[in-house]
């Protein structure tokens, strides 16, 4: 997730990474990781650095574009998926309509990765 | 080809949905209006799909249940063979350039397994849950992808590439790009995209890159392209 200031909106970290900012801590599916009580701040967003140390994620900064990019978590399971709950994901379709994958609840989804490389 | 298995099950309670991890849009959107497919076909020009479920190589799916729990990870996924995706097979590669011709020859002897993949998703959508290729919870994590801190930097490396491509500046972006290899160099899709960018297509050497698709592919096996599908 590309970052301008070291301070994330639970939102757009939500959409970006499926981790979502609870009075429980950073949730993921049904695992909760309480946060410690400072990366809380008063206007409601978070620390950067504090929710990234907690969940074990790289931050690696550009000075010269003055950008950090905060990369996925580690601590929890050590695998690619910290739950098998599956993430949120809106992507846009061909013709730029979005599309939420939950909107297929209910049914059985094959989600296939391609690409014209 | 997605769309032809999608009109047997759709019907039977499974939808297909397709993710082009494509960083640049209009280069996956010609082969979507040529698939006609009714399935929705979707755009990831900033791979955040890879990064949430762990694909490192195309084409690769996951399975979701009907309560929107993942019951496999990422693994190879081929949607089966016709005469379009087996004419790399059978044409004379002597009447091809030479380096061409490598390429196509370490290609044959790439292993997937459409067959059984396709047999897995059948029974998948038969028996539901009680299915032997459907997967708990831990099973699904366990079977993920492992993700070292040097797999998350790479994550991290690859996306500040494509932001600084993005911006119009590509040049900055490729010292990101070959980070992000050097720390996670079984990740194709960090690789081919990559490299695509340089030289489409045949993805061969270049100044920008230390490796190559043919040189990588030669180097690690054309066989362990793929991981081999564990059912």
């Amino acid at each position: 997730m590309i970052l301008r200031e070291l301070v994330l909106d639970p939102a757009e970290f939500a959409a970006r990474t499926g981790w979502q900012i609870k009075a429980e801590g950073a949730c993921k599916g049904e695992v909760c990781i309480p946060l410690p009580a400072q990366a809380r701040l008063d206007d409601g967003r978070v620390d950067a650095v504090a929710v990234a140390r907690t969940l074990g994620m790289p931050v690696v900064e550009d000075a010269a574009h003055g950008a950090w990019v905060l990369g996925p978590e580690t601590a929890v399971t050590g695998r690619a998926l910290t739950t098998a709950v599956a993430p949120e994901l809106e992507l846009p379709d061909a013709d730029g309509n979005p599309f939420k994958l939950s909107s297929l609840h209910g049914r059985k989804v094959l989600l296939v990765a391609w690409a014209s490389w | 080809m997605w769309q032809e298995q999608r009109t047997h099950w759709y019907p039977r309670g499974l939808e297909v949905v397709t993710v082009a991890l494509d960083v640049d849009a209009e280069q996956a959107r010609p082969f979507i209006e040529q698939a006609h497919a009714e399935h929705p076909s979707l755009i990831d020009s900033a791979h955040v799909t890879d990064e949430l479920f762990g694909f490192v190589n195309v084409p690769n799916g996951v399975w979701i249940d009907e309560d929107g729990k993942i019951v496999r990870p990422a693994e190879q996924a081929h949607p089966g063979r016709n005469e379009f995706t087996e004419s790399f097979r059978t044409i004379d590669l002597s009447t091809l350039p030479p380096d061409v011709a490598d390429i196509l020859r370490e290609a044959r002897k790439i292993t997937s397994e459409p067959e059984l993949y396709l047999e897995m998703v059948e029974d998948w959508i038969e028996h539901g849950a009680a299915s032997r290729y459907a997967h708990t919870p831990d099973e699904v994590i366990r079977r993920s992808q492992p993700r070292p801190d040097a797999h998350a930097r790479a994550a991290a490396e690859f996306e500040l590439g494509q932001w600084l491509h993005r911006t119009g500046d590509h040049a900055a972006a490729i010292p990101h790009w070959r980070e992000a290899h050097r720390l996670f160099p079984e990740n194709w899709t960090y690789k081919r995209q990559a490299w695509n960018f340089e030289d489409p297509m045949r993805q061969g050497h270049t100044d920008a890159y230390d490796g190559s698709w043919y040189e990588d592919i030669k180097a690690i096996g054309a066989e362990n392209y793929y991981a081999d599908l564990i059912p």
